[in-house]
């Protein structure tokens, strides 16, 4: 008895690795202090109602945001890691299987729980105070996203401290993701937490589809609406045409190992080049759709602070429309080396039309600054930091859809180099800058822009110094995915200096959550409304916003209308409130997270009782939300009187 | 208004009904002929072909609430993207892995 306890918990608990011991102990060391802070200061209860069961779009988008920044920090020191193993030729700090579960769990967490998840804090930070809406269109489902896409992360987290961490790649390519070769819940791991996450955000891609197409303000026409709305409608028409491609392949996948199937082996018929297939018919326009909304903050921002109406409006509204759509025609340029040279050719071309189109932008975004009044503002900065950084990206990119050519760079380091250079330049920089203009409007107060500054040009110069070698390794023949390398090789300088320069953006990272505490502390609550002199809806509200954003919807007459309203001296609304419907909190989309959680946990160490147990939480969650009839009611006049007298609102 | 939104509930899930019950049906059909080597490759795959086609109807035909007159526009563009998105999948797979 105790034998098979001592056997079932050295299989279950990762043991023998100080990394891991230290990740055990700063866990619950974590936990202990998150109960003993709640208990202490009685914030259970405040922690249930105002935010677990919230549909706020508002909390929920803060919400995002936390779990975003702590899975960035997850995932920095992932690469910090690699980036320390690397330092040097011969290092032994990493063995090979653990740099290889490292490169695979700092891929996907970067891609699937940093940057999407920072994406739809900013969707629902932003998006319903843009059109002038009280709402997103299914806020009871927005509750569910973020639910899924929670504990879906949280699942995937678990492995590294229960049953070990998958080591497939983030993209987790057959045949290696088979039970032959990759055996155990690592793997599983990886299926379910991006399954379940994965929920999430097909329903928040619908979501605010129909939020942007049915709730904009009278008036606002969709040729009025603010680019950074578009960028959105064109990132969720990606998703929803996009994740169900990713669903359905780790589905078979799943079947693969659970049942014993051959979709994607060698053995019985199947093929796992269709797995390489199918996974990068998701796996490109993902990559298109967490970008998008960046393009549309830089939009929004360019705009702002150079005083001036976005240049060519039309061309960046088609320019965007047109990227969703040839998101989905180049796939194949992740696999030229697999493909046949006519379909190579094809899918060079769709992949360097693309650029047309991604270059239109970056000419509207320099003609919109370009005699306008530029004001430096942190915002300001990441954006024109942005624009060279995503330009050699671009470019380099452009190198590598030149199919013969990436015979050669393919899974070099120069890959390495470019993907980084769009993902961090672009998404990261993008969200950043995002983060910092609607910082104020959210929280209600500024962040102080010293410590802004430090942390910008750390970034930045930290991009430069790891990235700019990394192009010159794949020259020189670095492939990716090696854990070592020999003196002889003649790249330990460059490699010296990629590392130095991860240590220069981690230190970035520091300087930021640093400014966040710093600005909590030293609340500078001064014209947060509308510090930047805005020109679209959010800035005609107070900052942070009430529950219900608008007291009296705005009517649209202009493209950037509160810009045109404040030259024209129309700020005054007459107060003339209505009762305002509301949709209710909710515990279900937490406790159906949970079973959630559950159901991956139990197929994930293939105990099927567990994952039925949990299939039933979910399906009974659903039941009780369609049974219940009381999910809604109105806050009536008087109320909305002393809120807005409170806070300063409708000015 | 009460009356008129229950009605449309009720015969909105007798839809569900029977578009479930279709593909259930749909569904059978090419995983009997599989599971048991029932049929010859091209006649089976013309089969699984045509079941997965008509799965996709029903699908949009009872669930999708297409005969609803409002936003017939939205329906439309929406429908053309989906199928456009659809042909690519399919067909540029089958292209793909053609060597
Ligand atoms: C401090 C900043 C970062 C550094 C130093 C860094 C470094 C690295 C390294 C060393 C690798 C593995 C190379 C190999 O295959 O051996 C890698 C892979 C990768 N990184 Fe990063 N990274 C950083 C930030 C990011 C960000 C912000 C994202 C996404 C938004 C990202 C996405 C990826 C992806 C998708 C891979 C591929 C993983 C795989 O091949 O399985 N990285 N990175
Ligand atoms: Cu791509």
């Amino acid at each position: 008895m105790i034998e098979s306890i001592k056997n079932f918990s050295s299989d279950f608990f990762v043991t023998g690795d100080p990394l891991i011991y230290g990740a055990d102990v700063s866990i619950v060391l974590v936990m202990v202090a998150i109960i003993f802070v709640l208990t202490y200061f009685k914030k259970w209860k405040w922690l249930w109602s105002e935010w677990l069961t919230t549909v706020d779009h508002k909390k929920i988008g803060i919400m995002y945001l936390i779990a975003s920044l702590l899975m960035l920090f997850r995932g920095g020191v992932d690469a910090i890691l690699m980036r320390t193993q690397l330092a040097f030729p011969n290092m032994d700090f990493l063995p090979s299987d653990k740099y290889n579960e490292i490169f695979t769990t700092h891929g996907t967490i970067m891609i699937l729980f940093m940057a999407m998840p920072l994406m739809f804090a900013l969707f629902n930070m932003v998006v319903p105070l843009q059109i002038g809406a009280r709402d997103v269109a299914y806020p009871f489902l927005n509750a569910v996203s973020f639910w899924t896409f929670f504990f879906g992360a949280m699942l995937f987290n678990l492995s590294f401290v229960i049953g070990g961490s998958p080591d497939a790649g983030w993209l987790s390519y057959a045949p290696l993701s088979e039970t032959q070769f990759s055996e155990g819940p690592g793997q599983n791991y990886y299926i379910w937490g991006i399954q379940i996450s994965g929920i999430g955000s097909l329903a928040s891609g619908i979501n605010f589809l129909v939020t942007i197409l049915k709730m904009r303000a009278p008036g606002m026409k969709l040729m009025k609406m603010p680019m950074f709305s578009w960028s959105v409608l064109s990132s969720c028409i990606i998703i929803i045409f996009a994740f169900p491609i990713l669903t359905v392949t780790l589905g078979l996948l799943f079947i693969d190992r659970y049942f014993g199937a051959n979709f994607f082996t060698l053995a019985g018929g199947g093929n796992p080049m269709y797995y390489v297939n199918l996974i990068w018919m998701w796996g490109h326009p993902e990559v298109y759709l967490v970008v998008l909304p960046a393009f549309g903050v830089f939009s929004e921002v360019v705009a702002t602070f150079s005083k001036k109406k976005i240049f060519g409006y039309k061309s960046m509204v088609f320019a965007l429309l047109s990227i969703s759509l040839l998101s989905f025609f180049t796939w194949v340029h992740h696999f030229f080396t697999m493909a046949d040279y006519k379909v190579d050719a094809f899918f060079a071309i769709t992949t360097m039309a693309i650029a047309i189109p991604t270059g239109v932008k970056v000419f509207n975004w320099m003609f919109t600054m370009f005699r306008g009044r530029i004001q430096m503002k942190p915002p300001m900065l990441w954006t024109i930091a942005f624009i060279p950084t995503f330009l050699v990206g671009g470019a380099t990119g452009v190198m590598l859809a030149v199919a013969p050519a990436d015979f050669q760079y393919h899974n070099s380091y120069f890959l390495i180099a470019h993907f980084h250079q769009v993902l961090i330049g672009g998404v990261v920089f993008g969200f950043f800058s995002g983060i910092y203009y609607w910082w104020p409007k959210i929280f209600g107060f500024s962040l102080n822009e010293k410590l802004g500054l430090w942390a910008f040009w750390l970034w930045n110069i930290g991009f430069y110094v790891t990235f700019m070698p990394q192009y010159a390794l794949g020259f020189m023949g670095m492939p990716r995915r090696v854990s070592t390398y020999g003196w002889d090789m003649g790249w330990a300088p460059l490699n010296f200096i990629s590392t130095i320069g991860a240590f220069l953006m981690g230190a970035g990272f520091i300087f930021q959550v640093w400014q966040i505490v710093y600005s909590i502390k030293h609340r500078n609550k001064e014209g947060a409304a509308d510090p930047w002199d805005g020109r679209t809806l959010e800035w005609s509200i107070p900052s942070p916003p009430p529950e219900y954003n608008f007291a009296i919807i705005p009517k649209v007459s202009e493209q950037d209308d509160w810009w045109y309203k404040k030259q024209k001296g129309l700020t005054k609304v007459k107060e003339d409130y209505k009762p305002i419907h509301m949709p209710k909190n909710s515990g279900i989309p937490f406790i159906m997270g949970g079973f959630w959680f559950i159901t991956g946990f139990g197929l994930t160490f293939e105990w099927t009782w567990m994952g039925i147990i949990g299939l039933i939480g979910v399906a009974t969650s659903i039941v009780v939300r369609h049974l219940d009839n009381d999910t809604d009611y109105y806050i009536p006049v008087d109320e909305i009187e002393r809120t807005e007298a409170r806070i300063g609102g409708t000015r | 208004m009460t009356t008129e939104k229950h009605t449309e509930h009720h015969s909105s899930f007798q839809s569900y009904v029977t578009g479930f019950l279709f593909s259930i049906v749909l569904t059978i059909i090419p995983l009997v002929l599989v599971l048991n080597d029932m049929l010859e490759n091209p006649l089976l795959l013309v089969i699984i072909l045509l079941a997965a086609c008509f799965q996709f109807v029903i699908q949009i035909y009872y669930f999708m609430h297409l005969r609803e007159n409002k936003n017939r526009g939205y329906i439309v563009l929406a429908l053309i993207v989906g199928i456009i998105i659809v042909v690519t999948v399919v067909g540029g797979s089958a292209w793909v892995m053609n060597f």
